[in-house]
């Protein structure tokens, strides 16, 4: 690389830390929306970065829908713990048994779209005015149309018709009472930028990001891992197999890719062989066209 | 993707270019970014799947690449782009983010926030018609921007038989214009998007054309010299106090880099207050650096322990930026509601915010003729106008020419909030 110049990944990091600073210095109340995913993960990094030798002044929220995977939590806790920020939890349980929606039942029940309303009762709660997300562009083609900063009505709601202009490195936070913003500090960064970047920087992540073995059952081409909560049908039947994560959301629409990649180098390989995109691994972007599209109006992630 | 290459070591060493598209609504505009997409092999088979899909639904036989860049409900249906959709590739030599920006009069604004952080502009031109109002109109928002490199992409060579004579002429005719724009390094190349030919791969049907292909031209071309290292400024965004034991008494500022270079031990001036200090560290989360550059983003300390706060600029002693309350700049115009001459607005400009009042209307440009309109000086959404402003606070800035960064601004609705128009500084 010449001099003065930086390589694509250095250039995304500058960027996204630039973004997590405007955040700090725009809003009054900031919350990091944090699940136990990569993107997740590699947004805390950055914030660290964007704030050192200070303490991450943001603290994280947790959307829980109660179907996690044993390691997500541990993982959590402990990256909690060890860099002295504040964890909120939103419980998705807790806004069911509270009567505020109705869980879905069947064989593909999900808690997916009850967790918009948690999050935005959890906004509203704790009077957060800007909620940081992992979103990506590249993940889904109603992102792509995503701001930097996007911001929501006082019902937590996206009006993609009529964003605001972003240009250059002027990003404009304002807005009303109530009203709040979602900010994407990883608008710019693809799938294989994050692992390279994780790589890179040698972030620790997950073990369910590597290879173990798990009991999963195949569904609409679709692997997926068994749970107490997860009914087969008479047809699917059970195999303990090698597999890993690519995209980790709740046990019920995270699709597992068999795999015995066991190291870094070899999951990136794999990535970058990849012919399906990781939502084309989630089961809640396959309800219809527009399911992303539909969510994110109505204040989804 | 080129698989083993990205996989390697070798990503690690990547450029980032970003690019901005325009063309009238049937250039092929998204057929070009379908094929890129598609001949890079960036493309997934779920995304094809799914095009394929949605282009049986509409009764086509082929799948429609244009598909593949509609994002939202409404924009499939009404079959046009209504808003900026970016769109990401790579290549062992670099990583491409693309700004697909709607081509149609009313949404100027569009292509002017695609065209604000692009290195290139590729503008599209159908052989058969040569060049037209519109591909003026989107190369005058690309030099008004100062996208350093322009490509005009004469598209659709095959229904021209691939004429190179037709090329020239489209070619020669382009550059007759040329002159009234402002853009250093203007590249041609025909190219039929639909079939390929000059996209990602060589032409086999115009052995004529001896220059690179479009990724070609994309991977090589030399974008080192478009940030600007001579003028070292810094903008402070935060004041980083961690006040912790291991870190009592620190005080860092942090920023992006906007311009030049800063090192260690520099002598630097703080405005507005005009202070001067002295660099201590350059701090970055793992290693202190000696010297950090545009677009860096770093924490810096300083020798002395004076005031400084966000929206205040660190620049090098012996190389000051403008200082002025009247600001003249050409002003884009995004908002429903129209400029109001003597109205205020809230100027964010860098990491600052003052309040302004629009004092003077110069001109409106007419985009279609390029001739400035010195008798309607009503300035509407997706007009473009010279306007001078009077701001409550002294801006420290650089012309908009020298520098992208410290030379733009945007207006706000201090009530309703919204972004009104965006300014570049003459």
């Amino acid at each position: 690389m010449k001099p003065f110049n930086l390589t694509h990944l250095k250039e995304l990091e500058s960027e996204s830390i630039f973004i997590f600073r405007e955040v700090a210095a725009q809003f009054q109340n900031p919350v990091i929306l944090f699940s136990g995913g990569k993107d997740s993960i590699v947004m805390f990094h950055l914030a660290r970065k964007a704030f050192y030798p200070a303490r991450v002044p943001i603290p994280l929220l947790h959307i829980d829908t109660g179907h996690n995977f044993e390691e997500t939590i541990d993982f959590r806790d402990n990256l909690v713990h060890k860099n002295g920020v504040k964890l909120y939890i939103g419980s998705v349980q807790k806004t069911i048994d509270e009567g505020k929606v109705l869980e879905e039942t069947g064989f593909n029940a999900s808690r997916n779209v009850l967790q918009t309303t948690t999050l935005l009762d959890a906004i509203e709660t704790h009077k957060f005015d800007c909620a940081v997300g992992g979103g990506r562009r590249d993940e889904e083609k109603a992102r792509a149309k995503e701001r930097f900063f996007s911001h929501r009505d006082e019902f937590g709601q996206w009006d993609p018709k009529n964003q605001r202009p972003e240009l250059w490195n002027l990003f404009n936070g304002r807005k009303k009472m109530g009203e709040h913003f979602r900010v994407f500090p990883l608008s710019n960064w693809t799938e294989l930028d994050v692992w390279q970047y994780i790589f890179m920087e040698n972030i620790e992540i997950p073990s369910l990001y590597y290879t173990h073995r798990r009991e999963c059952f195949l569904r609409d081409g679709v692997l997926l891992a068994t749970a107490p909560f997860m009914q087969l049908k008479p047809t699917e039947k059970m195999e303990v197999l090698d597999v890993r994560c690519r995209t980790i959301g709740d046990i019920t629409n995270t699709g597992l890719t068999q795999s015995k990649a066991d190291n870094l180098k070899d999951i990136i390989d794999e990535i970058a062989a990849e012919r399906t995109t990781e939502r084309g691994m989630r089961f809640d972007d396959k309800r219809s066209e527009t399911a992303m599209e539909d969510r994110k109006k109505e204040g989804y992630f | 993707m080129n698989q083993e290459k990205l996989a390697s070591d070798g990503y690690l060493n990547m450029e980032l270019l970003r690019f901005t598209t325009a063309g009238s609504v049937d250039d092929g505009k998204s057929t070009l970014i379908g094929r890129l997409l598609y001949d890079s092999k960036s493309i997934f088979q779920d995304q094809i799947d799914a095009i394929e899909k949605a282009s049986k639904n509409k009764g086509k036989d082929v799948a429609d690449l244009a598909l593949l860049t509609d994002g939202l409900k409404a924009e499939r249906e009404q079959g046009i782009t209504i808003d900026v959709a970016y769109r990401y590739f790579a290549t062992p030599k670099r990583k491409f983010i693309i700004a697909d920006t709607p081509g149609h009069i009313q949404y100027t604004r569009n292509m002017v926030t695609g065209a604000s952080t692009a290195n290139v502009a590729l503008i599209l031109i159908d052989a058969r018609n040569g060049v037209i109002e519109q591909t003026l109109r989107h190369s005058y928002i690309a030099s008004l921007l100062q996208i350093p490199h322009l490509v005009v992409c004469i598209n659709k060579m095959d229904l021209v038989e691939f004429s190179e004579e037709r090329f020239e002429q489209v070619k020669k005719h382009y550059l007759q214009f040329a002159p009234k724009f402002n853009v250093k390094d203007i590249h041609f190349i025909p190219i039929s998007a639909l079939n390929g030919d000059n996209v990602v791969d060589r032409s086999v049907n115009m052995d004529w054309y001896k220059g690179t292909t479009l990724l070609d031209l994309l991977e090589n071309i030399y974008i080192s010299g478009d940030v600007n290292h001579e003028d070292p400024r810094f903008p402070i965004q935060f004041v980083i106090r961690p006040q912790t034991d291991k870190f009592h008494d620190y005080r860092g500022y942090a920023g992006r880099i906007d311009g030049g270079i800063f090192n260690v031990g520099d002598k630097v001036k703080v405005m507005p207050s005009g202070y001067e200090t002295e660099i201590v560290s350059i701090d970055t989360l793992g290693e202190s650096l000696q010297s950090a550059f545009a677009p860096q983003s770093v924490t810096i300390t300083i020798k002395d322990d004076i005031d400084i706060s966000r929206g205040n600029i660190l620049v090098k002693s012996d190389n000051v930026p403008l200082q002025s309350q009247d600001i003249t700049a050409m002003m884009c115009w995004f908002n429903p509601r129209p400029l109001i001459h003597g109205g205020k607005y809230l100027l964010k400009h860098n990491t600052n915010e003052v309040k302004c009042v629009v004092k003077e209307v110069s001109y409106k440009m007419d985009i279609n003729s390029l001739d400035e309109n010195r008798e309607d000086k009503n300035v509407k959404m997706n007009d473009i106008a010279k306007i001078m402003v009077r701001t409550s606070q002294p801006l420290f800035f650089d012309s908009y020419e020298r520098n992208r960064r410290t030379g733009s601004f945007i207006l706000v609705d201090e009530v309703t909030n919204e972004t009104m128009g965006a300014g570049m500084i003459v």
